[in-house]
Parts: structure tokens; sequence; C-alpha cells
């Protein structure tokens, strides 16, 4: 799943986007916060990560993941879904016969 | 160097699709007919949305006009070519309100391909928003916390609609 919208339509997806936000953290530090097991929240960050809304780093021996801030961040997402729309509402109009 | 800069600094929008118009009339509906396919919900008016308009010269305003007759300008030409190429300045900030002091870029070009036209997309400088975002908050860490939890909010509404 690589559509950031599906990506955050889960609310603990969403919560750990907010935690990240706030700073970067580890799979454990996350886990600790949320109401989830430390495999699912492995999972939820692979998901993240595919849609490209938050990046990881090894520190140690452990991952540190943040917000990626040279990915698909929010506001792009929602642009990058506008045009898409338009665009398309665009071609079926300029496609009408006689104008 | 103190703390590290970090900036929201993502990659062009880039879309292209072959449009099967002559170039005259795809770039035509573009420009002069967007009211006609511009989604209706995306409107920042209190009033329905009647129409889109782009001034057809550089300089040219792009605005929106509601069913009452109010205006909301979104930014302004910043180079008219008809009928291969547009350029638009988007002018909206991630608050989604006009900013005159903001701008990304909008590049439209037309390429007659036979009887089709290719219609190449690319909204670009987006990491303005960033910028601005940082100007307007007073840091990035701030910044961050407004803008994403604001965002968030957005983005779930539009998620769930899906």
């Amino acid at each position: 799943m690589a559509n950031p919208f599906a990506a955050l339509a889960e609310p603990i997806r969403a919560e750990i986007i907010e935690r990240l936000a706030a700073r970067p953290m580890a799979v454990g530090e996350l886990a600790a916060l949320l109401p989830v097991t430390r495999p699912a929240v492995s999972q939820h960050l692979k998901v993240l990560k595919e849609a490209r809304l938050v990046r990881d780093r090894a520190e140690g021996t452990r991952r540190v993941y943040s917000i990626d801030p040279a990915g698909l961040g929010p506001i792009r997402e929602w642009l990058d879904r506008h045009w898409d729309a338009a665009l398309a509402a665009f071609a079926a109009e300029a496609e009408k016969e006689g104008q | 160097m103190t703390a590290p800069t970090q900036r929201i600094a993502p990659a062009p929008i880039r879309k292209t699709l072959r449009v099967r118009a002559s170039q005259e009339k795809a770039f035509r509906v573009f420009t002069a007919n967007m009211g006609r396919w511009w989604l209706k919900s995306h409107s920042l008016l209190q009033a329905p949305q009647r129409d889109v308009l782009i001034e057809p010269r550089a300089g040219g305003r792009w605005y929106e006009i509601g069913e009452d007759g109010s205006e909301q300008d979104w930014g302004r030409v910043l180079a008219w070519d008809p009928p291969r190429r547009i350029v638009l300045a988007w002018q909206l900030n991630a608050d989604w309100a006009y900013d005159p002091d903001f701008e990304t870029i909008v590049e439209v070009t037309f390429t007659a391909e036979g009887e089709e036209t290719i219609v190449a997309f690319e909204h670009r400088d987006l990491e303005r928003y960033g910028e601005r975002a940082e100007e307007l908050r007073g840091g990035y860490e701030s910044g961050m916390d407004g803008g994403w939890a604001a965002l968030l909010e957005g983005f779930r509404g539009v998620a769930e609609k899906a």
C-alpha cells in the first residue's frame, strides 16, 4: 500500500505521524506511547515508509524514524490528488465535441 | 552550525496526459473554460462557485467567482503563450489562504501530436510551503506541530470520503 491517504486512514498511523512530527523516535519508544504492540508499530511504520511519509536511519543497533521532509508530505499529496482529479476532468471536457 | 536545519523539499508534481483534442482546443479549455472542469468543492468561497477565471495576459489575475458575485484571488498569470504554454502562480498558502507574498508555480505545456495533444503539467517550488510555514510560525519545530496537525485533519477528511 503506497497511497498516503490509505496510509493515514488508519487512526493509529495518523497518531504515529503526529508523534514523529514532534520528534524522531525508535520503534520501542513509539510502542511505549501507543496502545499497540511493538510488532504492530513496526508494521504500521512499514506502511508509512512505503507511502513516503516517514523515513528511517540506523542509530547504533536501533532504527530511528522521522517524518520524511524530502518525501511526499501531506500538502504535496493533497495537491497531487487534487491535480489528478482536476486534470482528468479537464481532459474529459477538452474531448467533448462541438466546442 | 548549531541546530541542523531541515526543510520540506518535496519533488514537483508532474503529470502528462494525452488529450483527444487539438492543441488550440486543449489550451482554450484549460484556460478559458477552467470553471467547467474545476472541482467545485475545491473553492475558498462561502457561496457556491460559479466560475474560475484566468485573465488572458501575463500579469493577469487567476481567481474564482461565486454565485453571489464574490471573488477570491488564487494567483496570477506569469506567462501567456497560447496555444503552447501557460505559467501560473498558485498563491494559496499552507492554510489555504490567498497570500500575495507566497507563490508556487504551475506550468502547463500543450504539444500537438497528430490530432491529439500532449499536456504536460507541473506544479513546482512546493518547498516554499515549508519555508513560508517557518516564517509565519517562527521556526521549524512549532511550524511542524501546527502545520502537520492541521494538515492531518484535512487529510483524514479526504481519506474518509475516498
